[in-house]
């Protein structure tokens, strides 16, 4: 339990998607123009992420890793299939986002309406297919680690895009030097903004 | 396609070197279309791997932009960016297995970023954009123009983050020793992660002061 409440503090806040490893920034640029666009995308990739990343973990542990496939025999356990794990994951993702929009199109069109465009774009955005290759590359042992570092890094990256939609909200009123205008600030308000949550580092609950 | 009838143009032309050079400056990929930045500025604390990282990413655009337009008029338009997907995929599979062969520490620094070229958005953007109603020949050259534009940005940022926060370039030291002795400290500052963002933040306030088209309106 303990390990499970430090990797999703440390998902969150010390290995934030866009202030560590700038995951998900063309989405993060483009939409983070109003709070309420914003807050709509945010929670779509944390669901997605929160979906994705067990999945994959499972494909990864039963299907692709090696020796992932000794439950088939013995004859399996030296296969190691782990060059293909770019287009699994790919293919997941792509395939999990459809259905997601799916279920949510039928269970609730108030919540699919205020998601509504965002979510096919979710398919392209690397914080998931990098939240999946963090996955494997960190080698988690259970799948509940991986929902848990799934759902944390979903979470910081809602954080960060609200906060910088707010930011830019703001500077709307303020007279930024012409050629910064637009992406220039964001950019150096992002920059900011990491400095500000590097001082999370080291924290160990 | 059959160009036997039709006057070919020659291969070099005014409009293939727009295509080649324009991603360089005014039609820059990351600066002003503002596509590929999610795996772009991890990789930039040194120099080599920024390079290895650009050339991966030179021939990725390429060569999807060759293949998805050699195609394109085969591909259903409903699924297509499900075949976009796969065509990417595969080439960044081989790029991967090629860098994990020939070049393995650096491909273990890219870690995950390799994986990521499959997301990056300028190879759906181009491909979407250009590939898919162009020639196989000029999506070529535009894939080699927006990779060589993006690789150039983090060449510049790797530069000047090597250069100021280790004092060294592709590993040789360059700064003399005398001015470490008056007393200069190498900026760890600039290995950190946000050094990255403002490092491209001060770059797009240089290019858009040069050319004040590209001023976004308040």
């Amino acid at each position: 339990m303990e390990n499970l409440l430090n990797i999703f503090v440390k998902s969150i806040f010390i290995d934030n998607m866009i202030f560590a490893y700038f995951l998900g920034m063309c989405s993060y640029l483009a939409v983070s123009k109003t709070v309420k666009t914003s807050v709509g995308l945010g929670i779509a990739v944390v669901f997605v992420l929160g979906i994705t990343v067990p999945v994959d973990y499972l494909i990864n542990n039963y299907l692709l890793r090696k020796g992932a496939l000794s439950w088939l025999g013995a004859d399996f356990a030296s296969v190691d299939l782990s060059f293909l794990s770019f287009i699994m994951f790919i293919a997941v993702i792509a395939s999990m986002v459809q259905l997601v929009e799916m279920v949510i199109e039928k269970f609730s069109p108030t919540l699919y309406a205020s998601l509504g465009i965002f979510l096919p774009l979710i398919a392209v955005n690397c914080a998931i297919l990098g939240g999946s290759l963090f996955m494997q590359e960190r080698d988690y042992g259970s799948i509940a680690e991986a929902t848990v570092f799934g759902l944390g890094s979903g979470i910081g990256w809602f954080l960060a895009i609200v906060a910088i939609a707010a930011i830019r909200e703001k500077i709307r009123y303020s007279n930024v030097p012409a050629p910064l205008r637009g992406l220039g600030i964001t950019f150096i308000i992002t920059g900011l903004m990491g400095i500000a949550f590097m001082s999370f580092m080291g924290i160990k609950l | 396609m059959s160009t036997g009838t039709t006057e070919r143009e020659p291969l070099f032309s005014a409009k293939t070197k727009k295509l080649l050079l324009g991603p360089l400056n005014k039609d820059n990929p990351i600066t002003v279309q503002v596509l590929g930045i999610c795996s772009a500025l991890a990789v930039t604390v040194k120099l080599e791997p920024a390079v290895v990282m650009s050339i991966s990413v030179i021939v990725v655009t390429a060569m999807s932009n060759l293949l998805i337009s050699l195609l394109r008029n085969t591909i259903p338009p409903r699924i297509r960016i499900i075949v976009q997907l796969v065509v990417i995929a595969a080439l960044v599979i081989l790029v991967d297995q090629v860098l994990k062969a020939f070049v393995y520490d650096v491909s273990k620094q890219l870690s995950v970023f390799v994986g990521l070229i499959i997301t990056n958005c300028i190879i759906m953007g181009r491909l979407e954009a250009f590939a898919m109603a162009n020639k196989p020949w000029p999506s070529f050259v535009d894939g080699i123009g927006n990779g060589l534009g993006y690789g150039i940005i983090l060449i510049i940022v790797a530069f000047f983050r090597e250069l100021l926060g280790s004092g060294t370039i592709w590993g040789f030291h360059v700064m003399p020793k005398a001015f470490y002795e008056l007393g200069y400290v190498n900026n760890g500052l600039m290995i950190l992660p946000p050094m990255a963002l403002i490092v491209v933040g001060i770059i797009i306030w240089v290019q858009r002061s040069r050319n004040p088209e590209l001023q976004e309106e308040k």
